[in-house]
């Protein structure tokens, strides 16, 4: 049964069209990948699912209770960290998983044990008593996963986890994240931009552009949509025609003297791909990934807007190959 | 309206409330400095003014002492309530704002949180009061009354005017154009006679502040204008307007 179900969900900000029609329906026990560049309408999807914005048209439930009919009832089925810290620094964090608790309504009785309980899931038993200012980067990330979760929510809704968090605490968000699924039953729905991540946690993804779904799938299934890895070559006067007859390669294309195929199982392949084109200079393969779904999609980096950048070489070679395309 | 949803909506205030109590704990440089500026201001200036100047055959810092009181109130009430636009920027309000409790509840243990607050101050600034020979102590709880609804109008005064400002700039405006006034047209530091100019006299009987300062005054020093119940009933509406304004406006901030 799907847990989050959407119809034709729309939102405006005056002329513009933020949110357009989409149209979702996630299952239970979910962890659901929401992917896009900036703007692109994630941020606004999830507040119209947190009834924290209003859908212009369009419908949407959380399990069985609609966001426009029923928020209050929806509040308390739905976890959310926000993109931005959102901590009470002042609080310690014990205390602000106290507040959050009797906002949730949470009753007396097992609000200790509760909080308790997921202060050890985000390891953060021994730091309770200091106030949330002290705590690093990651820290802070972690008490607000264990917020969202304290009431039990059907739907934990995160919206970058990881951003502005360096490399080794991101993975570990993540496989707290991943725990803490486990162990709470929790539909996950999250939205990043970090590609690589997205494809380790998630066993969906819907891709996000100006406002639309336009694709969506398990990301393996979208990794196979490519046709297969992508072997960059260097050679001097490549025989294109003769490349592309050979019957495990789908496309060939010539790019500023590089030659790039698009072929499957190139660990099988690439021995005899070498013996007919002969007198290489450089090979180069490139396994795909879901920023190569993204840009064969939209025709554009996911990260192209976005101040950070890996500065990596997938990065550089997706740069290039989209100029190339 | 069923039971168990006005219990929710009461845990909500509580823990609204409860979280202003734990900052206001914590926050003692805030509580010091905010005994120390009254402070000065009936000892240094009091002094100053009162050694030439005594009003109603009391002593001038006497005199003073109730006015300060209400100026404890105006400055503390509203710039708690300002405080929200600060609260919005560090995004702390928005994890409040999204859990499953109406925004009136939210707005409810604000205005409480602010008044416990300004109380807390003000019983602090009673405990000086032996200090003040014409001081009478049994008008203390009437005056801690009149003083407690004020600081609900107050309070919910300034929340009204957060929600309506995004930035911080609007602070210096308000304290100049609403914050002073209210202050000096209230007759805290002046009485309130027919020495007074036409338009002066007009401007502070327009002030509702003018009737915090009168009843509190009538109290502790049996000096005042109007009649006690007119005192209570004209800060008891001002509150009722303020606390209605502010919860509309508080509800409809993005």
């Amino acid at each position: 049964m799907a847990i989050i179900k959407t119809l034709a969900l729309t939102k405006n900000y005056g002329k513009i069209e933020a949110v357009r029609s989409i149209d979702l329906n996630i299952e239970k026990g979910e962890i659901f990948g929401l992917l896009g560049p900036n703007g692109a309408g994630k941020t606004t999807t999830i507040g119209m699912l947190c009834t924290i914005v209003r859908p212009t048209s369009g419908s949407a439930s959380i399990a069985g209770c609609d966001v426009i009919k029923e928020p209050a009832r929806v509040r308390r089925k739905v976890g959310i960290v926000f993109q931005d810290p959102t901590l009470d620094t002042v609080l310690t964090g014990r205390e602000n998983l106290e507040l959050h608790a009797r906002l949730y309504g949470i009753p007396a009785a097992i609000r200790g044990k509760r909080i308790m309980e997921m202060l050890e899931l985000v390891d953060l038993q021994n730091r309770s008593n200091d106030l949330a200012r002290t705590y690093s980067g990651g820290m802070r990330r972690r008490l607000e996963l264990a917020r969202g979760l304290l009431h039990r929510p059907a739907v934990l809704f995160l919206d970058e986890p990881t951003l502005g968090l360096d490399p080794q605490t991101r993975a570990r968000i993540w496989e707290y994240i991943k725990k803490m699924a486990q162990t709470e039953g929790t539909t996950v729905v999250l939205t990043t931009h970090y590609m690589e991540e997205a494809q380790q946690v998630c066993g969906r993804v819907g891709i996000i552009d100006h406002g639309r779904i336009i694709e969506l799938n398990s990301p393996d299934a979208l990794k196979e949509s490519m046709g297969g890895d992508m072997v960059v070559i260097k050679v001097k006067e490549p025989k294109l025609e003769e490349i592309r007859a050979l019957p495990y390669v789908s496309e060939v294309r010539e790019n500023d003297g590089l030659v790039e195929i698009i072929m499957k199982q190139s660990h099988l392949h690439l021995p005899d791909l070498l013996a007919h084109i002969r007198n290489v200079e450089s090979v180069e393969i490139r396994i795909p990934t879901l920023n190569d779904v993204f840009i064969k999609l939209t025709g554009r980096d996911i990260r192209e807007d976005s101040v950070e950048d890996s500065g990596s070489w997938v990065d550089t070679v997706a740069r290039y190959r989209q100029r190339g395309s | 309206m069923g039971e168990k949803r006005i219990r929710r909506e009461l845990m909500g205030v509580y823990a609204v409330w409860w979280r202003e109590f734990k900052v206001f704990q914590r926050e003692k440089s805030r509580i010091v400095s905010s005994i120390v500026q009254p402070l000065m201001w009936l000892f240094l200036f009091g002094s100053g003014v009162g050694a030439s100047v005594s009003v109603s055959n009391i002593n001038y810092q006497d005199y003073i002492y109730p006015g300060i009181l209400a100026m404890m109130v105006l400055f503390g009430s509203v710039f708690f309530g300002l405080y929200i636009v600060w609260d919005r920027k560090l995004d702390v309000l928005k994890a409040i704002l999204v859990a499953p409790v109406s925004r009136l509840s939210i707005f409810m243990g604000k205005v409480l949180g602010g008044c416990t607050d300004v109380t807390l101050q003000i019983v602090i600034l009673f405990c000086f009061a032996f200090l003040f020979p014409s001081v009478n102590p049994w008008g203390i709880p009437q005056a801690l009354l009149l003083l407690f609804i004020t600081s609900i109008a107050l309070v919910s005064m300034g929340l009204a005017l957060g929600s309506l400002f995004e930035s911080l700039e609007g602070f210096q405006l308000i304290s100049s154009f609403l914050i002073f006034p209210l202050f000096f047209l209230s007759g805290a530091l002046f009485p309130v006679d027919d020495k007074l100019p036409g338009w002066l006299t007009g401007l502070v009987k327009l002030n509702p502040l003018t009737y915090t300062v009168d009843g509190v005054r009538g109290a502790l020093l049996h000096v005042n204008i109007f009649p006690f119940y007119v005192d209570l009933i004209v800060v008891t509406f001002f509150a009722a307007v303020m606390f209605v304004l502010g919860s509309i406006l508080f509800s409809r901030m993005k």
